[in-house]
């Protein structure tokens, strides 16, 4: 029991849907590590396969990437499609979707809540984001908020506000990552994270952009591919009928009837509105996510590729769900894959193995293979984009921008870049190996309400606001940040489960319905006070800002007119 | 405080055909329709999509039990589903809109715009 409820803590922790959840789910469970299994041979075969052909897809991709442009943005030669697929890539996280599936297996309809709040920051990403940023920037979003604004202090703000998503987000891939392949293919933690850790840097430091969009399009489909396999399996099972699958796994399922409605998991409307906040705007103030716009060639290409990746990713998370069912009705009921037979949902390996198991009673053992192997292929493709986007903002905003005051040459900084991208690496390796056995619950949370309340707002009001100057977003900015920080701390998953307190002294589970709004005010206030002469040349440098992000004339690798 | 440069790195500085034609288009009104249309429709689509997901959140804050009401007496399956399933498909479509507008009818203003300037 004890088992299983450490495995579910540790996976959802790590990429996605904890959120909620862990305050449900992972109440009172330490972060113990999942059980080793035996090893895999189908998927330690078929992963081996994925491998070799993505570094022989590094192997060209190194030979096409000479400039900055190529090895931080593919040289914007990426279609709207091929980029709406790695977008998807990047973002469908092994906690989707083993994450999501165990979910909907343990609670129903609640799985459903976390796939829908996982979705909709996109339109918002596309209507009011994606073209302007791809006007107006060339490599990392603070191209875009240092736009207009000094360089020194917003390049430096915006660095950090990316290295802290980033390299925290890292932190719960790799633990995620080292426990998730422990589970699947029998390997021990620490070769699990070194495997993940140096397959990245290999990726990223000699391929660049153009090989992590390849690895992250291959494991989009791969993922697409098998999701939508198991899925029709599913629906074969039942004659593809939603309500004879229903009725099935309410006559399973312990909790019966209550699977079709909301259950536990939201119980506090502030955390609920919260969370939606901050799942919302997160995903619009991702760096690793907002750099995938500049790998296309103009405005209109950058539109596509979030529609398409918008169609991806919510087919994606409907088949999670369908996925989820399966698993209640054809899993479940088989007490192979049962820890503790029949009538008990507790799975050998721990409810997180729900759509693994799936695979298996549906594909047998070669298809089991497959599917862990697309677990793994899932995890390096997120840590590459993630490690791409560190690397950028240490390169591009820290060393050529701030220290190097715009004069590095185009070759230092991309070695530079290189430099870093082995250095979160690294980095990377050693936190997955400190944070093993901590409870990494809250860094979903704090990852999430980083980007919404620090990197979302100044990115917003920079684009559309012409009053907004440097001190206001870098102080309005700096108060998102360290409010959703303190406040994470201050919560319970930290406060109480990390700290061992009595009481949290932040009632609540995500700071985002606070701090978001913090952000926009204090942005607005310090801007509003700031009279300087520099604060005056910055408003009115605004209206040449308007006309390059509405028209992209001027924009970078714009397309020829 | 430091004296905090307003130039910013030297990609962003325009050349001086982008200063012409910038200029052009600041007084294009053309420009001035395009910039109103294009914001007017992403503000509203936006404010479509909050709406339909903190919709979905309040419901499920504040009267969770009507989302499991049953679609038809004889069956299972609750309103909640096709309620969730359609916030997911809500946002593929309101995505699909803008792009079929904002690749048509906009970038042919735009492409207009830029023409116009030189």
């Amino acid at each position: 029991m004890k088992m299983t409820k450490t495995a579910i803590a540790s996976t959802l922790a790590f990429g996605g849907m904890a959120l909620l959840a862990t305050a449900a789910l992972a109440a009172g469970a330490d972060m113990g590590n999942a059980q080793k299994q035996e090893t895999n041979w189908h998927a330690i075969i078929m992963f081996v396969i994925f491998v070799g052909a993505t570094l022989g897809i590094t192997y060209w991709a190194a030979g096409r990437t000479k400039t900055a442009a190529d090895f931080y943005a593919a040289g914007g030669g990426i279609t709207g499609f091929q980029n709406g697929l790695a977008i998807a890539g990047d973002y469908m996280s092994a906690a989707s979707f083993l994450g999501i599936s165990a979910l909907v297996y343990g609670s129903g309809y609640d799985g459903l809540i976390f796939s829908v709040g996982w979705l909709v920051g996109w339109p918002i990403i596309l209507f009011l984001i994606a073209e302007r940023l791809r006007n107006l920037g060339k490599y990392t979003f603070a191209d875009v908020c240092g736009y207009r604004l000094a360089r020194t202090p917003i390049r430096t703000f915006a660095a950090t506000g990316s290295l802290i998503v980033v390299i925290f987000y890292l932190i719960g891939q790799m633990v995620g990552a080292g426990q998730l392949i422990k589970l699947l293919f029998g390997m021990d933690y620490l070769y699990a994270v070194i495997v993940v850790g140096a397959l990245m840097m290999i990726y990223v430091t000699f391929g660049g952009m153009v090989a992590t969009t390849w690895v992250q399009i291959i494991k989009a489909c791969l993922l697409l591919g098998g999701a939508t396999f198991i899925a029709l399996g599913v629906m074969y099972n039942f004659g593809f009928s939603f309500e004879k699958l229903f009725v099935k796994a309410i006559e399973v399922h312990p909790k019966k009837v209550a699977i079709m409605a909301p259950g536990a998991l939201v119980t506090n409307p502030v955390d609920a509105i919260s969370l939606g906040m901050a799942l919302m705007f997160g995903t619009a103030g991702l760096p690793h996510i907002l750099m995938r716009f500049f790998t296309v060639p103009d405005a209109r290409e950058a539109r596509k590729s979030v529609f398409y990746a918008t169609g991806f990713i919510g087919y994606f998370y409907i088949l999670t769900f369908i996925i989820g069912f399966g698993a209640i009705t054809l899993v479940a009921t088989n007490p192979e894959y049962l820890a503790k037979g029949l009538g008990s949902l507790d799975l050998k390996g721990g409810n997180n193995m729900a759509a693994v198991w799936l695979a298996h009673a549906i594909g047998g053992n070669l298809f089991l293979g497959f599917i862990s192997a697309v677990a793994f292929a899932t995890i390096l493709a997120v840590v590459s984009g993630l490690t791409l986007a560190g690397a950028s903002a240490i390169s591009h905003d820290l060393y050529a921008s701030v220290i190097m005051h715009g004069q590095a040459t185009e070759g230092k900084e991309v070695t530079v870049s290189k430099i870093s991208s082995i250095a979160l690496g690294i980095v990377a390796v050693l936190l997955g190996l400190i944070f093993e056995k901590q409870n990494v619950a809250f860094i979903v949370a704090l990852t999430f309400s980083v980007a919404a309340s620090a990197n979302f707002p100044v990115l917003i009001l920079s684009m559309f606001w012409g009053g907004l100057t440097t001190r206001g977003a870098v102080l309005g900015g700096m108060i998102g940040l360290l409010m959703s920080v303190i406040m994470v701390v201050l919560s319970k998953a930290v406060w109480v489960q990390s700290f061992g307190f009595k009481e949290a002294l932040f009632p609540f589970a995500y700071p985002a319905l606070f701090s978001v709004p913090a952000a926009f005010f204090f942005s607005w206030l310090f801007s509003i006070m700031d009279n300087s002469p520099q604060a005056q040349a910055e408003r009115a440098a605004y209206e040449a800002q308007s006309i390059r992000s509405e028209t992209g004339l001027g924009a970078e690798g714009a397309a020829s007119h | 405080m430091t004296k905090w440069r307003v130039k910013v790195s030297s990609h962003n500085a325009p050349s001086a055909a982008n200063l012409a034609s910038a200029e052009h288009i600041r007084n294009n009104p053309k420009f001035k329709e395009l910039v109103a249309k294009r914001n007017a429709f992403a503000w509203t689509l936006s404010v479509i999509m909050l709406a339909i997901y903190f919709g979905f959140i309040l419901i499920i804050a504040f009267n969770k039990a009507w989302l499991g009401t049953l679609l038809s007496s004889a069956g299972v399956t609750t309103i909640g589903f096709p309620i969730g399933v359609g916030v997911i498909l809500s946002a593929i479509a309101l995505t699909g809109i803008y792009v079929y507008r904002a690749n048509g009818e906009f970038d042919e203003m735009n492409r207009q715009i830029i023409e116009e300037s030189r």
